[in-house]
């Protein structure tokens, strides 16, 4: 007997993902460079955050012959972006064969109201959160790894820890609450019962959760991990930075050992004289209608 | 044993708490690995489910390569589970890809195809059991081919999946993530005397 698609091997894929950098990438040769560099899986796309960003605009699935080549150019799974709630383009990401479809905020959202129902794919999906609450309504839909939304292309950390915060205080809190709560609190949290209760048992998501929105330097993507991140995706900050190969390898670093100074600041030494990171984003100047972050809820 | 055994997990990266958690219900103590002070403390050690790229790159740039070797060479008991199958291969069939060499076997990369054809599995392994073990292959290795004395444990369409040759345990699926202790009481089997 053999069964695919199952919510065991589609959490599992995460899971081997676990204390590892998924890069975002928008040609093969970047996907190769983040390969060499220790990524454990790469984002195909047309336009890094910063970009989409800065053009404005829809911001739509990316061209599946780019994705395609892509996939050709490495052996780590590739993953892609479908706008929230677009069906057809998540269906058509997964009959094109990708390893992980990200339901994301960074594009235009193509339902303003409902997310996928991703129990129907045989692709595992990742959703970002900014709390509790959030996360456990995108696994109620199927996701199968979480992210943190922070704010993506923007350099600037302060949102990914709100929402890293967010999230684990929301866990925390639900391990001392006593029994006679859990209902009322997932009333409030506006999730189920069933994963409300899991998490106050567990202490834990029952699905993998890793860090986005805003890591540039080694000192981030040690510091999200210290707030309990199991992994570091990058979006802009490698090749926004001025050396995309020194950095993508100095943040694997300090992705591995991210509970050691020392090797953070061998790491952070290993960039250079010259090094400069992306340039960041002070988001109290930016208007509410431009943060990604509170895209579907 | 007297004592219980010190198992070690490699936490360069990948599924390390799973393995951690299993080999503890299967009756070791088991910890994390990430430097050569851990690696010599440890009597035995799992490399996990992970990324076969990443992990030996991590062994490389953290020299962790020929500690490594020399150990499994005087006698520690290793396992590799997916990745840390890959890892312990002499070779990966149709890549150019460094490997630690230490199991005597040429594997071939997501053998079974991308991640929508990663499955569950009633995987027959007489070596521990009649009953089937809930195999669970994500973007799986299988074995293309093995040394003599390699023994192929398990197979599944028409590929050895699980295989042991002494003192070095291969897996191309994931026990960590069952509930089934029985392949990890059968790789501390392995470290008894």
């Amino acid at each position: 007997m053999e069964q695919k698609g199952t919510l065991t091997v589609k959490r599992g894929l995460a899971q081997m993902l676990k204390g590892g950098v998924i890069m975002d990438v928008v040609t093969p040769e970047q996907a190769v460079i983040a390969q060499e560099a220790g990524a454990v899986a790469v984002m195909a796309l047309e336009r890094i955050p910063a970009d989409i960003r800065a053009m404005g605009g829809v911001a739509r699935m990316s061209n599946l012959e780019l994705i395609r080549s892509i996939m050709d150019a490495v052996t780590i799974p590739v993953m892609a972006k479908v706008r929230i709630g677009h069906i057809a383009e998540a269906q058509v990401l997964q009959a094109l064969g990708v390893d992980f479809i990200d339901e994301s905020e960074v594009l235009t959202p193509a339902d303003d109201k409902f997310h996928l129902a991703k129990n129907d794919y045989t692709t595992p999906f990742v959703c970002g959160a900014r709390d509790l609450g959030e996360a456990l309504r995108r696994i109620a839909e199927g996701a199968a790894m979480i992210r943190s939304k922070g704010e993506a292309g923007s350099g600037n950390i302060v949102e990914a820890v709100r929402h890293m915060r967010a999230i684990g205080d929301g866990i925390r809190e639900l391990t001392v609450a006593p029994k006679e709560e859990l209902v009322a609190r997932a009333r409030d949290l506006g999730a189920p019962l069933d994963l409300v209760t899991y998490v106050a048992e567990h202490g834990k998501l029952p699905v993998v959760l890793f860090c986005a929105g805003g890591v540039s330097t080694p000192a981030d993507a040690s510091l999200m991990m210290q707030l309990g991140a199991e992994g570091i995706f990058v979006g802009s900050g490698i090749f926004k930075s001025n050396d995309p190969k020194a950095f993508s390898k100095a943040i694997v670093a300090a992705t591995t050992h991210y509970e050691d100074p020392k090797a953070v600041v061998e790491a952070s030494l290993s960039l250079g004289r010259d090094a400069t990171a992306m340039d960041g984003i002070d988001l109290r100047k930016v208007p509410e209608s431009e943060l990604l972050a509170s895209r579907g809820v | 044993m007297a004592s219980k055994p010190q198992v070690g997990v490699l936490a360069l990266q990948g599924d390390v708490d799973e393995h951690i958690a299993a080999l503890e219900r299967a009756g070791a103590t088991a910890r994390a690995v990430k430097t050569r002070a851990a690696l010599d403390a440890s009597d035995a050690l799992v490399i996990p489910g992970g990324e076969s790229t990443t992990v030996m790159k991590l062994l490389d740039r953290f020299a962790l390569v020929d500690p490594l070797r020399a150990r499994v060479r005087a006698g520690m008991p290793l396992w590799g589970t997916c990745m840390g199958m890959i890892v312990m291969a002499r070779a990966v069939a149709g890549l150019e890809q460094p490997t630690l060499g230490l199991l005597d076997v040429s594997v071939r990369r997501n053998a079974f195809g991308r991640q929508n054809d990663s499955a569950e599995v009633d995987l027959a392994i007489p070596a521990i059991g009649e009953k089937p073990f809930p195999a669970i292959f994500i973007r799986a290795p299988w074995i293309e081919s093995a040394a003599a004395d390699v023994e192929v444990l398990a197979s599944f369409g028409g590929h050895g999946v699980m295989v042991r040759q002494g003192s070095l345990l291969g897996t191309s699926f994931h026990p960590e993530l069952t509930a089934d202790p029985r392949v990890h009481r059968y790789f501390l089997e392995m470290l008894a005397p």
